[in-house]
């Protein structure tokens, strides 16, 4: 049993996953599809706090500073090479470098879990106040304008490796970015499983105990911190590639959006804040529509956030997925234990007193 | 000469405005290891209470010094008992919930006052000192900072209410069994932190003029200010709002704005490497 529900969860987020990898293109529109294309590159996004907060314990106000270095990195370095190959892949380095030399202060200074917050917060802040003032021709790079509070609205599409000017289609962008979710997804899963992951998640538990058991800790939760950062890259990547990147990619509402996701899917798991990404840009979408409704009046976004965020924190602090689990858990000890006389349960016995 | 007053005013006045807007929030941190990330929509919802009190008809200053930390005071002990008091003791947790209360109160204030500026003229005119001129009412805000740290200083150190406060906050159970309520002492102090938030915020509100997302433009330099002031609320602020405000003005005279602040956050984190418990973790250790 214990074995079994994780493999056959595994196999239906995978099921689940490629169905909307081949079937969605085959009957929605261009519309969701580029809708989903977002979502993908959000969910990639939530993933990668998923696997430093909820695994390695770290929580980063900050992930926002990497997806936005990694979108504008992308941006910047298409525009000057004019094939694209190469600015993808240094739209996943760079971020990486970034979270290594700022994890190597962080962690190497033993900094407790709240001023790392605090530093990461500043950090994303810091960029977004510098990005936001670089309109002008002083702050060209190469010949890619930064463009300051517009952002880089000629954000070029990928193309086929090696093709300069054979660009992707949003059918191929979609099919890129969910491919990548589900890649990140399982290899996310398969690095957990791995004598590294164990100890990440050790650590997590009790960072003494391990370091007395020989390991240093600082190594992993570095090498955890820039895994985090270069998957933040990635989605900062499909995110240039489905809208454009400007300054709000590193504003405080993304930073706490991605948190927002991780808590209501469930810290402590992939699939958690995947979902819990979803669900509430379904959401967020669906508001913003309801404006278009006369006589319905207008509700923000940010008040819905804010209440779902401080109803989850006092009320589900272990977010949907532990709800769920609870729930079944609850009904399956209620369906076995409702008929106490049809048989001895005994296959269940020696389980519960070894 | 006169050139060297206006720079050490304008250096003042940095340094006061960073007193004001983490003044509120060192309460909060300081007295309750309580992160409130909602601080910045506290100051913006002193400031809409001080405008919307003064286009009703009532006199500025009244509006300023009294409305805006009433209202913002009560809101505050409000929020104390439904969400923050549940979440004591985790901090990250309380970090989160007031994080969504920020964004709940952005929106709320959105629906109800519209995304746009509002704002009040300054009083008290211009001051004059040779050829530069400089707005009176910034010389006054440096005036309340010093008057609120001595207050605050004199508050903690001689009264009974003081030192039932600096009691909890060292060792809540111990005071306890010495007849006080921590819970009560808990809501007292954050009320009393939010209405510091509030006064500060409808003084600023006619520099600045509000909009309903003008907290994150304060709530970075607060937090800032308040971790690098380390343990001690009033002198830790005093000591980082005086160091990180020479800094921003000196990078702000010799570049732009944007630099001052860039410089300003650089600063800090350098500062937060060397010196982790912040300035009075290390220095000053028995201040106020």
């Amino acid at each position: 049993m214990s074995r079994v529900l994780p493999m056959a969860g595994n196999l239906a987020v995978l099921l689940v996953g490629l169905g909307v990898l081949f079937g969605l293109p085959a009957y929605a529109e261009t519309y969701l599809i580029i809708n989903a294309t977002i979502f993908a590159s959000f969910a990639i996004l939530a993933v990668s706090l998923a696997l430093i907060w909820g695994y390695a314990g770290i929580l980063c106000f900050g992930q926002a500073a990497f997806f936005g270095l990694g979108g504008y990195t992308y941006a910047v370095a298409a525009i000057n090479f004019g094939d694209t190959t190469g600015a993808a892949v240094l739209a996943v380095a760079l971020p990486a470098m970034f979270a290594a030399l700022l994890g190597y202060f962080m962690f190497w200074g033993r900094i407790s879990d709240v001023y790392l917050g605090v530093i990461t917060l500043t950090v994303s802040l810091i960029l977004y106040r510098f990005v936001n003032q670089t309109a002008g021709e002083e702050w060209n790079i190469g010949q890619a304008p930064l463009g300051g509070f517009n952002g880089i609205p000629s954000t070029p599409i990928l193309n086929w490796p090696g093709q300069p000017g054979e660009q992707l289609a949003p059918e191929n962008i979609f099919s890129l970015a969910v491919g990548l979710l589900i890649l990140v997804y399982f290899g996310c899963k398969a690095l957990l499983a791995t004598k590294f992951g164990r100890i990440v998640v050790a650590i997590r538990e009790n960072e003494t105990r391990v370091e007395l058991l020989g390991y240093d800790a600082r190594v992993y939760k570095l090498t955890i911190f820039v895994i985090g950062g270069a998957l933040a890259g990635l989605s900062g990547l499909m995110f240039a590639n489905s809208v454009f990147v400007s300054p709000t990619m590193f504003s405080l509402p993304v930073s706490g959006q991605i948190i927002i996701w991780v808590i209501i899917g469930g810290l402590g798991t992939l699939i958690g804040p995947v979902i819990g990404c979803i669900m509430m840009q379904v959401l967020t979408n669906w508001l913003g529509t309801l404006n278009q409704v006369p006589g319905f009046g207008w509700v923000d976004p940010n008040l819905v956030l804010g209440v779902i965020l401080v109803v989850f924190v006092l009320l589900v602090p272990r977010g949907l997925t532990a709800l769920v689990s609870d729930t079944y858990g609850w009904l399956a000890q209620r369906l076995r234990s409702r008929p106490p006389t049809a048989e001895p349960d005994a296959a269940a016995q020696p389980e519960t007193a070894p | 000469m006169d050139y060297v007053i206006i720079l050490a005013l304008q250096i003042c006045s940095a340094v006061a405005s960073l007193v004001l807007i983490s003044l509120g929030l060192a309460v909060i941190f300081g007295m309750m290891r309580v992160i409130n990330l909602a601080h910045g929509e506290f100051l913006m919802l002193g400031g809409y209470a001080a405008i919307t009190a003064f286009n009703k008809g009532v006199n500025l200053w009244l509006a300023m010094l009294v409305v805006a930390p009433l209202t913002v005071g009560l809101f505050g002990v409000v929020v104390e008992r439904l969400v923050i008091r549940h979440l004591y003791g985790r901090l990250i947790d309380t970090m989160l919930a007031t994080w969504g209360l920020s964004l709940a109160m952005i929106g709320f204030v959105t629906v109800v006052f519209g995304n746009t500026v509002s704002g009040i003229s300054a009083p008290l005119g211009s001051l004059t000192i040779g050829a530069y001129r400089t707005g009176a009412y910034e010389v006054f805000l440096i005036f309340v900072a010093l008057v609120l740290l001595a207050a605050g200083w004199s508050v903690l150190r001689y009264t009974r209410l003081g030192l039932i406060a600096r009691g909890t906050m060292q060792n809540a159970g111990m005071a306890a069994a010495l007849g006080v309520s921590p819970s009560l002492v808990y809501a007292v102090t954050f009320g009393i932190g939010a209405a510091l938030s509030g006064l500060v915020g409808g003084l600023l509100a006619p520099l600045s003029g509000v909009v309903p997302t003008i907290g994150a433009a304060y709530i970075a330099k607060a937090f800032i200010t308040v971790i690098s002031g380390g343990a001690a609320i009033l002198s830790g602020t005093a000591i980082a709002s005086g160091l990180l405000g020479t800094i921003n003005t000196a990078a702000t005279f010799a570049f732009t704005p944007v630099i001052g602040e860039v410089a300003l956050l650089i600063a800090a984190v350098i500062l937060l490497r060397i010196l982790p418990q912040g300035i009075t973790g290390r220095f000053f250790r028995r201040a106020l």
